[in-house]
């Protein structure tokens, strides 16, 4: 039994500061993915949402009110949140729907309007909530972890802001490609040098935006996509949604401490690098195979974990690879050949479908200026606050 | 003056100067220290539970790493949005005993131009923030053998 299911359709609502409602831009990204399958909103069998708290009712609705903006037409219904990872997570909804015989074909839609400045938690005074605690002990904002890992980064494998400030200088680049990216200009490594410190040693270009944005997925079962006429689609093989292992001793968002490591085994690789082993391994595919990754850039620095976490390279190595031009378009293993969050900004629910979306427009042979040649296996790659992550791997 | 002293968060910390230390938990069967403190049950996956005792963490760890903060953070985070921002450090320390890494504020006055990966620092009592009635306290970070 093959444990494929297909992506018929993909579409994105250009990402930005639009001051408009996540409904509009999840309804639109929809109707474009809907458009790209070749189907109607009616044949849908299951909708999923990735939730959002901001922009619309505060209980984390998400699958009902895109139904509903698309026209209430009975089909099953669900909503996920799992912070970043909320994308993935209703990408692995859908699937496992498909693959358990529950609907034929399904949207995936994630949108949100995000505020301005840094994320914050809910209101309230809420002392059990950890993302509350970090910010009202620490003033620990999301980018003061970045700093965190960048100076680690720096201490420990001797990596330079002028390493960092060649990935935004890569994925603008690349960004600058991207039609449905916020940011479409290049930049270069001495606008990333003369950008305001946010949180030492990363500057304002070295980290993500805020913004507003939609992605959706149209999934189908294979024998769907026969009927549906299409022979040879992308197809998922792999969504990973693994939790951390006790103990973790990387510092996480949204913690204030690590596990303790004292009386437990500590597992030979971090929480990141278990994200990508879990989809490497229920794809049956290694780093070895992948034509390009996506990857959450939410920080320069970040991006070159990833590289390490996806066993692209081995620990340290991350500075080296991008120097060495492999993670770059016409290397190795390009990453973030979409631009990247560099580009996009974060909306949350939204960016890790908008993931898959790249990978399906690039496995299609169909990305336009920033195509990758002879794109045949990608991998997509996120985090998510209190222990979420995901991972996707898409074939052609 | 009369502002009474509560800590910004119930139990995390206790006592004044030299003998000011951060407070954790530990499970009596596998004894897996906590911080913040863990009061329900033992998080250790491989441990069947015990009950959780109050436990004082190391005071001096070793930085793990550094960062600060040049913005103003949003709230729940209280700052006087009438007085210009200075940005703080937060240091994220390494306490050998227990394993674990603890993030704080750095002592008021220390900046990143201060400190490196690997330095030695010690917990010290400090203010997060003052209202008309109340000063709340905290934890804070600063490399040892320095004086506030």
């Amino acid at each position: 039994m093959t444990r494929d299911v297909a992506v018929l359709g993909a579409g994105m609502h250009p990402w930005g500061k639009w001051g408009r409602s996540f409904v509009e831009y999840g309804t639109a990204a929809a109707r474009e993915a809907l458009a790209d399958a070749g189907l109607d909103w009616r044949d849908i069998g299951s909708i999923v949402g990735a939730d959002t708290v901001r922009g619309g009712y505060p209980g984390y609705v998400a699958g009902a009110t895109f139904a509903k903006a698309l026209g209430w037409q009975g089909a099953r219904v669900a909503s996920v949140y799992a912070a970043c990872a909320s994308g993935a997570q209703a990408i692995a909804a859908a699937r496992a729907q498909i693959l358990a015989g529950l609907a034929d074909v399904a949207l995936v839609v994630g949108a949100d309007a995000a505020p301005k400045g840094f994320f914050r938690p809910a209101g309230g005074e809420r002392p059990d909530d950890p993302d509350w605690l970090r910010f009202r002990l620490l003033g620990a904002t999301n980018p003061t972890y970045f700093g965190l890992y960048a100076r680690r980064r720096m201490a420990v494998h001797g990596d330079t802001p002028e390493d960092f400030a060649l990935v935004k200088v890569k994925n603008a680049a690349m960004g600058a490609l991207n039609p449905y990216a916020r940011y479409r200009k290049r930049v270069t490594a001495e606008e990333v040098a003369a950008s305001a410190v946010v949180a030492d040693p990363l500057r304002l270009l070295d980290i993500c935006a805020t913004s507003d944005g939609g992605a959706a997925l149209v999934l189908s079962s294979m024998d769907f996509a026969r009927r549906h006429g299409v022979a040879r689609p992308v197809r998922i093989r792999a969504v990973s949604t693994v939790t951390p292992r006790f103990p973790n001793t990387v510092l996480d968002l949204p913690d204030i401490a690590t596990d303790s490591a004292a009386t437990a085994e500590v597992a030979g690789e971090t929480f990141r690098a278990s994200i990508a082993r879990a989809a490497y391994e229920e794809a049956g595919v290694g780093p070895e195979d992948l034509s390009l990754a996506e990857v959450y850039d939410l920080s320069t620095a970040l991006e070159l974990q990833w590289y390490e976490d996806l066993g692209l390279c081995g620990e340290g190595e991350g500075a080296k690879l991008l120097r060495e031009g492999a993670t770059a378009p016409g290397g190795r293993t390009p990453v973030n050949a979409s631009g990247g969050l560099a580009s996009f900004g974060e909306a949350v629910p939204a960016q890790a479908i908008a993931q898959v979306c790249e990978l399906t427009w690039q496995l299609r042979g169909a990305a336009g200026d920033r195509q990758i040649a002879d794109a045949r296996v990608g991998i997509s790659a996120n985090q998510g606050l209190f222990g979420h992550g995901s991972s996707v791997v898409a074939v052609r | 003056m009369s502002r009474r002293g509560t800590p910004a968060a119930a139990g995390w910390f206790v006592g004044d100067g030299v003998g000011f230390r951060l407070l954790g938990t530990r499970c009596s069967s596998c004894t897996t220290v906590f911080f913040p403190r863990e009061d329900a049950h033992c998080r250790n996956p491989y441990c069947t539970g015990g009950s959780l005792e109050e436990v004082p963490l190391s005071r001096k760890g070793h930085i793990w790493s550094y960062t600060d903060s040049r913005y103003r953070p949003p709230s729940p985070y209280v700052s006087n949005p009438e007085l210009p921002w200075e940005p703080y450090a937060l240091i994220a320390v390494e306490l050998a005993a227990e394993r674990l890494v603890v993030l704080g504020q750095a002592a008021p006055g220390v900046t990143v131009a201060d400190l490196t990966v690997g330095m030695e620092v010690e917990v010290v009592p400090g203010v997060l923030h003052e209202d008309a009635e109340t000063t709340w306290t905290t934890w804070h970070w600063r490399p040892t053998g320095v004086r506030a």
